[in-house]
């Protein structure tokens, strides 16, 4: 392999591993904060219990989330010096009020943790909400800038050279406002669905803890199942800004490989030689039609640029087909869910925690906003190869130049296993091993939670 | 090579130096706050005697509720290098490739270490080995942030011209700025002694009672003597090696206005231990880490990277400067409250349970 393929690798595993983490820092907050809320408003000790047990969690994963974060910083150079020199001062924007977000955030989620018993539940409530919201703002700002990188603006490249910067229009370039909607809700989807599945689980298999799982799992419903179900609505938004500003990587997304009126491909596995498929069943005129609004409408194919201006073809289809797979299944969960939740508030059916189909399904939807979300950013950076601006930069123009990346490529693939099998293994242990017992109080963990002035979270003598 | 008429004795400001005075502000910031929480962990790797646990305890309790908004200071610098200063950003980035990966990897140890050890509440030898890992990396990771810092300041990571870039070799390229010289590595230790000698400072204030409040002043006078050593070294070897930085160092009005601050920033806390003031040491310490800072960007300037260019030369669009400080003031605004907010719930001792 090539320093560059080390480069791209090393990369593509940096941020796969961190957007799990991230996506886990915008979802969980909120989860926890609807549980304070429901202790606060019913004074239900299994909702505090609850809201502790996850913000534990969710310590664990931030902390991973800071440091692979700052890794990614750092990666930006030591990777791509060339693409930061130039779009430093271009995008810089987003990433230093990302810088602010990560403050407030960082902030207010140690004192969410730490000071249960320091400051009025009140307080500590609205600081639970600004963890959320700083949360869920540090990800849009990000994603404004990779957008940029899809729909390049607020710049002119004049001889190699970088002029006119605008940074604000950089910021807020056409790409931005339809990921950003897709992204944010593609981590309540994710961590729901992630929370839903755990306690699902719990609950199917039976446990004593069964009033604690239920209060899960409905919180975790609440959050996950109304961000699924207009998920594909977004994704649709943004398959047309693609459609629009990236044609060659849409038509790689959707397995369209000459230009003409376009099929909805499912499956199959294009021949980035003959632009021919193998395999795939075709809906003729579909994709035209959805993009359009006209069965016969022309739309741009793979062949419509030269090879080397071509992302790999088969990864993006691949992964667009897994997206979209996921996000299906997701919506229809979803639906259902819905549909006997209102069917319940009219009095029929049982509720949706005591319906055993309903639970196998959610443990089995559980890892799927996942997929869906490493599949997603897949097609939108393998789909931009091989620029890494669009048009205007090449990655391979943009790598540094120092040799032996293998090494550096080696290092932090053990790096990122050693902390995964770390967090799971923690995790474990934790959150989903130690049981919850009844007291005549009501409900504690077995663990107290760690506070400053408490020794309860080292080993003393 | 400059000459000596190159050495600023003035100071200009334009707007590449206000922002760039932001961020030594923000490196002096993460060297307060985040240094003394690897300083915490070297004391944690050398606790020693009856009383180790509560010693790693007390340390535990004062890194825990802050340790990720310490961080966020060194993000703001890097952040801000590559927005205002992408040249630089990406020259350094490449330059010092290795030094910095290897910083990194000390980053993801500490900070992931930590937090496992305090949330795996199973006191075992797993929960030991997670304290293991701490501490060492916050042993060595304060080293290699001196040693690359000593390496831009003597100016061994200069921009090469195209025509040298293809003659050089890999060695003379990517290991010789930070490994050749004794100089970095002296400022690398500088650092880590400055990072323990805070935490130590620090930590006899926010210990309970006697005997671990003495623990950590014989600590803190330990790490001070190391300190001032560590200096005169640093001293010597720039004067051997490196002339122009010494002079940046020794010349003029105000580097020995920020000499003699440090020393009596110094001559304060050693008094402050010694006499059991230990509000009045942590401020002491706290002082002469800032003055160190501070000298160090002295010395540099007007450089950015020495010994050829400065910092208006590497500053990217006036517009991109001119909105990075406007946000960094709105920020601010929000932050300040929210840090003052913070360090009231956390180091006020009434709050307690
Ligand atoms: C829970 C996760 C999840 C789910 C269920 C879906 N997606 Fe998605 N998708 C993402 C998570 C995601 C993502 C990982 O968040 C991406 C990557 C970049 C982005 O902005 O969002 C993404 C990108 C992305 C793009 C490319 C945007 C670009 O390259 O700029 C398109 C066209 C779609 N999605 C379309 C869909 C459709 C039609 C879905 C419906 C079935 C769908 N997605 C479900
Ligand atoms: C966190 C979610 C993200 C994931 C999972 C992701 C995934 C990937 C993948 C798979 C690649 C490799 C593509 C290839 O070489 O074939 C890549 C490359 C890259 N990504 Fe992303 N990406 C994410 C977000 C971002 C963001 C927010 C930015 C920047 C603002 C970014 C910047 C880059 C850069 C600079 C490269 C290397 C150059 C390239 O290959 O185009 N990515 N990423
Ligand atoms: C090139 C891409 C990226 C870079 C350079 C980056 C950088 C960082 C950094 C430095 C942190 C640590 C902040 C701290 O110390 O508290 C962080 C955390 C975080 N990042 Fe990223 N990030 C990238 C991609 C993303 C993406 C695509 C998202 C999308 C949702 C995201 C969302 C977050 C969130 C929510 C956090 C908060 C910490 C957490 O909850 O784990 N980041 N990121």
């Amino acid at each position: 392999m090539s320093d560059l393929l080390f480069a791209r690798s090393q990369m593509a595993m940096s941020l796969a591993f961190h957007i799990i983490f991230a996506v886990v820092g915008v979802g969980m907050p909120a989860l926890m904060v609807i549980a304070e809320w429901r202790w606060l408003t019913s004074r239900d000790p299994l909702q505090l219990e609850l809201a502790k047990r996850w913000a534990k969690g969710t310590a664990i994963l931030f902390a991973v989330g800071a440091v692979s974060g700052t890794v990614l910083s750092f990666e930006l150079g030591l990777l791509w010096p060339t693409f930061m020199e130039h779009a430093g001062a271009v995008i810089g924007m987003p990433f230093s009020l990302e810088g602010f977000a990560f403050f407030t955030e960082a902030i207010f989620l140690g004192i969410y943790l730490y000071a249960w018993k320091r400051i009025p539940p009140r307080a500590h409530f609205a600081a639970g909400v600004v963890v959320a919201i700083s949360g869920a703002l540090s990800g849009a700002f990000v994603v404004c800038a990779n957008a940029w990188m899809n729909a390049p603006a607020g710049f002119r490249m004049v001889n190699g050279q970088v002029t006119e910067v605008d940074p604000i229009a950089a910021m807020f370039n056409a790409a931005a406002p339809s990921q950003i909607v897709h992204m944010t809700l593609a981590s309540f989807a994710a961590t729901g669905f992630a929370v839903a599945g755990i306690h699902a689980f719990a609950l199917r298999r039976g446990t004593p803890h069964r009033a604690f799982h239920r209060a899960a799992l409905q919180i975790a419903l609440w959050v996950g199942l109304p961000a699924a179900l207009v998920q594909p609505l977004s994704g649709d938004w943004s398959a047309r800004s693609v459609a629009e500003r990236q044609p060659v990587k849409l038509a790689a997304m959707e397995g369209h490989l000459k230009t003409g009126p376009a099929a909805f491909v499912i499956g199959g596995w294009p021949n980035a030689e003959t632009l021919e498929h193998t395999g795939a069943i075709e809906i003729p005129g579909a994709l035209s039609f959805l993009l359009r609004g006209d069965p016969t409408a022309v739309v741009q194919g793979v062949d419509a640029v030269p090879p080397d201006e071509r992302p790999p073809l088969a990864i993006v289809h691949l992964a667009f087909q897994i997206m979209i797979g996921c996000g299906t299944v997701m919506a229809a969960l979803s639906a259902w869910g819905g549909w006997r939740w209102w069917r319940r508030k009219r009095g029929g059916g049982s509720a949706l925690p005591d319906d055993r189909r309903f639970l196998t399904a959610v443990v089995l939807a559980g890892p799927l906003g996942f997929i869906a979300l490493e599949a997603g950013w897949t097609v939108t950076e393998v789909g931009r190869q091989p620029w890494i601006v669009q048009g205007i930069l090449r990655t391979a123009n943009a790598v540094t130049p120092m040799p032996g990346l293998v090494v550096s490529f080696v290092l932090f693939t053990a790096l990122y296993v050693g902390l995964a099998i770390a967090v799971l293994f923690l995790l474990w242990r934790q959150i989903i091993k130690t049981g919850v017992t009844p007291t005549p109080m009501g409900l504690t963990s077995e663990l107290p939670i760690p506070t400053p002035g408490s020794t309860a979270s080292y080993p003393t003598p | 090579m400059s000459s000596t008429a190159d050495v600023a004795t003035a100071l200009t400001w334009t707007l590449p130096h206000a922002v760039a005075g932001t961020m030594v502000l923000s490196l002096n910031a993460y060297v307060l706050l985040g240094g003394a929480d690897f300083g915490g962990g070297v004391w944690d790797l050398f606790a020693r005697g009856k009383d180790r646990d509560a010693q790693r305890t007390l340390i535990a309790d004062a890194i825990g509720p802050i340790w990720e908004a310490n961080h966020v200071w060194l993000i703001l610098v890097v952040v801000l290098l590559f927005t205002c200063f992408p040249k630089a950003f990406a020259h350094l980035a490449t330059e010092l490739h290795i030094p910095i990966t290897v910083m990194l990897v000390g980053i993801v140890l500490r900070g992931s270490a930590f937090t496992f050890r305090t949330y795996d509440s199973k006191r075992d030898h797993v929960q030991r080995r997670w304290g293991r890992i701490f501490s060492v990396a916050s042993l060595l990771t304060p080293v290699i942030l001196g040693v690359c810092l000593g390496a831009v300041a003597s100016g061994a990571v200069p921009i090469r011209s195209t025509e040298s870039l293809r003659t050089v070799t890999f060695g003379a390229r990517f290991i010789d700025p930070w490994a050749r010289s004794p100089f970095p590595w002296a400022v690398g230790l500088l650092t880590l002694a400055l990072f323990a000698f805070l935490a130590a400072s620090y930590l006899t204030v926010e210990a309970t009672d006697d005997r671990m409040r003495d623990v950590f002043r014989r600590r803190a006078q330990q790490s001070q003597a190391a300190l001032l050593a560590l200096a005169v070294v640093t001293l010597l070897l720039a004067r051997v090696e490196n002339p122009l930085l010494f002079q940046g160092l020794t010349r003029g009005r105000t580097a020995l206005t920020m000499h003699a601050v440090t020393t009596l920033a110094a001559l304060t806390s050693l008094w402050a231990l010694a006499t059991r003031r230990f509000q009045t040491a942590r401020m002491a310490a706290a002082a002469q880490a800032s003055f160190i800072v501070w000298g160090w960007a002295w010395t540099q300037y007007p450089w950015m990277l020495p010994p050829d260019r400065t910092i208006t030369e590497l500053a990217g669009p006036r517009i991109t400067l001119q909105l990075t400080l406007g946000a960094l003031a709105v920020g601010t605004m929000i932050l300040l409250p929210s840090f003052v907010y913070l360090f009231r719930v956390f180091k006020t001792r009434e709050g307690g349970e």
